[in-house]
């Protein structure tokens, strides 16, 4: 499973991609919406998890754009906002049970990727 | 026991000011009330005692008007009367003395049956004399013995010689019984006269007056000119007594005027002086007695006006009360719903205020997380870091909190969310119990024991979740501060029959006095004074808790503590009025 994070926050999906290559998963992180269309030119990944809130380009527009683009890539959603429009936006683009609240403890984000993976196994 | 006159005493008495600035007039319902009420009086009442009062005087003076014609009417005939009778004897004897020749007139036997005849015509004639011109009575026929007495030093005998006739006063003369004479001169061809004189008795006299039609007070009797009763009377059987008023003015015609005794009564006095005697006849009424029928009128009228009066003023201050309580109770809705919207305007800004926070903090918290969770994984998958126990536990530590600080946001995130109307299913202990999580910290701080009380079946049902966190989270909050430390607080949850459910949050704090315990809904009503407290808590958790179809209850024991029961229906409140109310909620909110 080759899995792209997307993150204005560096620092964490730096550390994220670090933990999740501890646990055998192969994660490249880039630090915006423009890096990550950059990125996906060079590498095919299964699976990108997008925070929501990102300067220029959001979390939605790039799950769009890379949808286009890859139309099997999966996608997760991170947010620290728990707003409404947040989750309803979320639940519309990427099925209800596709996203997670920051701070995210690492077996979760396991878990959630495990099941989009395999639920996209299932539907195909 | 003592009774309850305070649910005499109309909603808007119980008005605290609160309104200041210059329209505050417009909120003193006390004054708008008493304004009212004295201008509606006033306008109402003026009129209608004026008018009493002008009719009082008119229909009295008409009243007194017609007692003094009345009395002038009867005086007047009974003087015609009186005068008539005087008349027909005085005719009489002239008649006599024109018709019998003066020797005639002399022979006893010849007066006897004159005087016969007279009785017989006319009566009241006790005896018949013949006087010649040097005052010796020649003739006399009567049961006295006259004949040959000397009337010559006599005052009537100058009087009849000079005016030819006279009319005496009452008397008692030598019969020793009250009479009085009629006397007339007549003058023979030769140039001398003589007088034939009669005594009248007073009984034909006296029937005239007692035929008189007077009231049963009313008394009429002769009097002569020097005041002396001539005829005995109801109030003067004295006869020849003096009588107590002055003696009238000389009048041709009747008179009548008012006088009163010295015991203060007053009399309507009628009199007439019988011409060519010394009589005048006086009526007199006591006035009281006359009136009588016109006060028995005017008490009639009297309890009619008090009753009018107080119907009236019945009215009056009902209409006054209904009308002035509807503007107090219509400005207390106003002010309530004002203040609901104002809280709800500050809630929802603390619940934006948070939210942004619980934001901003979530991603540095994320970042301490995976740091964190990073250390602990070269722990675990690298073998030369591991076996530190004291490290790997100062990681759990790092972790264990940054998960509080998590479940912290989310739960003010979730605030936050709820703030908005929403009518979804909900589960009142995960509620409760997230209300609970938000005062746990202050429970603890001041060893409050908190029991939550759920059984299994209570079941879910549609409401607001947000109004509902707000409810509890206003009781737990007065709860707390009404406790010391070291208080319980108890939390109990039932159902009602399948149809509703109640919450009751009972606490053993201060309590509530019973003189404030009506009034803990009402917004602005705080003990708290000037430590805290808007006195908005309470109203707003009552006008919530009827938003949703509900009611709150409290009840209250001071040192014991108080207990709040708030009933929820568990079916959805009808859709309607509390629609537009949601919406102005709603409304509140997105401001």
């Amino acid at each position: 499973m080759r899995v792209l994070l997307v993150d204005d926050e560096t620092e964490l999906v730096e550390t994220l991609a670090e933990r999740l290559a501890f646990r055998g998963v192969e994660a490249d992180w880039v630090g915006g919406a423009a890096d990550a269309l950059e990125r996906v030119k060079t590498k095919a990944f299964d699976l990108a998890v997008l925070d929501v809130k990102m300067p220029k380009i959001g979390g939605i527009e790039l799950k769009k754009r890379l949808q286009a683009l890859y139309p099997a890539m999966k996608f997760i959603f991170l947010t620290g906002h728990g707003s409404e429009e947040d989750f309803t936006a979320g639940a519309a683009e990427a099925g209800s049970n596709f996203y997670l609240i920051k701070p995210v403890k690492i077996e979760a984000l396991m878990k959630k990727m495990n099941e989009v993976m395999q639920h996209s196994g299932e539907s195909r | 026991m003592k009774p309850d006159f305070g649910r005499f005493i109309p909603k808007f008495r119980a008005y605290r000011e609160a309104a200041s600035g210059p329209f505050r007039s417009l909120f003193d319902f006390g004054k708008i009330w008493k304004q009212a009420v004295f201008l509606c009086t006033g306008v109402a009442l003026t009129p209608l005692i004026l008018m009493a009062l002008i009719d009082y005087n008119v229909t009295r003076h008409a009243i007194e008007s017609e007692i003094l014609l009345r009395t002038s009417r009867l005086v007047s005939n009974e003087r015609r009367t009186i005068s008539f009778f005087l008349e027909e004897r005085k005719f009489a004897l002239e008649f006599v003395v024109h018709d019998n020749p003066y020797e005639t007139l002399k022979d006893a036997a010849r007066l006897a049956a004159i005087l016969d005849n007279l009785r017989k015509a006319l009566g009241g004639f006790s005896d018949l004399g013949v006087i010649d011109s040097s005052g010796i009575q020649v003739s006399y026929t009567g049961p006295y013995s006259l004949l040959g007495v000397d009337y010559r030093q006599q005052d009537w005998f100058r009087q009849v010689m000079e005016k030819g006739v006279y009319v005496s006063d009452v008397f008692l003369g030598l019969r020793n019984a009250p009479h009085f004479v009629i006397a007339v001169k007549h003058m023979l061809p030769n140039g001398d006269s003589f007088i034939l004189r009669s005594s009248l008795d007073m009984e034909r006299f006296q029937k005239i007056l007692s035929q008189m039609e007077l009231e049963p007070s009313g008394d009429a009797v002769i009097i002569n000119r020097s005041g002396i009763l001539q005829t005995p009377s109801r109030y003067f059987p004295d006869i020849f007594s003096r009588i107590p008023f002055s003696i009238p003015d000389f009048s041709q015609t009747t008179q009548v005027y008012q006088t009163s005794d010295a015991k203060g009564r007053i009399y309507v006095i009628g009199y007439a002086y019988i011409v060519d005697t010394p009589f005048i006849l006086m009526v007199t009424k006591q006035k009281s007695e006359l009136m009588k029928p016109w006060f028995r009128t005017l008490r009639h009228l009297v309890v009619f006006l008090a009753v009018s009066v107080v119907g009236i003023l019945a009215v009056i201050i009902g209409v006054a009360t209904y009308l002035v309580n509807h503007m107090y109770m219509a400005d207390q809705k106003r002010v309530m719903t004002l203040h609901q919207v104002e809280y709800a305007n500050k809630l929802a800004s603390i619940g934006r205020l948070a939210a942004g926070v619980a934001h901003e903090i979530n991603n540095p918290l994320a970042i301490i997380n995976e740091k964190a969770g990073l250390i602990k994984d070269i722990f675990t998958f690298r073998s030369h870091y591991a076996g530190d126990a004291k490290l790997a536990g100062l990681i759990d530590g790092i972790i264990a909190s940054v998960e509080r600080c998590g479940a912290i946001t989310r739960r003010l995130l979730g605030f936050a969310r709820h703030m908005e109307v929403r009518i979804q299913n909900v589960n009142l202990g995960v509620i409760i119990q997230d209300v609970i999580g938000f005062l746990g910290k202050e429970a603890e701080y001041k060893s409050i024991t908190v029991s939550v009380e759920i059984p299994e079946d209570v079941p879910e049902f549609e409401s607001d979740r947000g109004k509902l966190q707000q409810i509890f989270l206003n009781l737990v909050n007065n709860a707390f501060a009404a406790m010391n430390d070291g208080g319980h607080l108890n939390i109990a949850v039932g159902v009602i029959h399948d149809k509703s459910v109640s919450v009751t949050v009972s606490d053993d704090g201060c309590g509530i006095a019973d003189t404030d315990l009506k009034r803990v809904f009402e917004p602005f009503f705080t003990t708290k004074g000037r430590s805290g407290g808007t006195g908005l808590g309470l109203s707003i958790t009552y006008g919530l808790v009827q938003e949703l179809g509900g009611d709150i209850q409290v009840a209250s024991t001071v040192g014991r503590g108080t207990r709040f029961t708030v009933t929820l229906p568990l079916a959805r409140p009808p859709q309607g009025s509390r629609e537009k109310k949601k919406g102005e909620t709603d409304a509140g909110i997105a401001g």
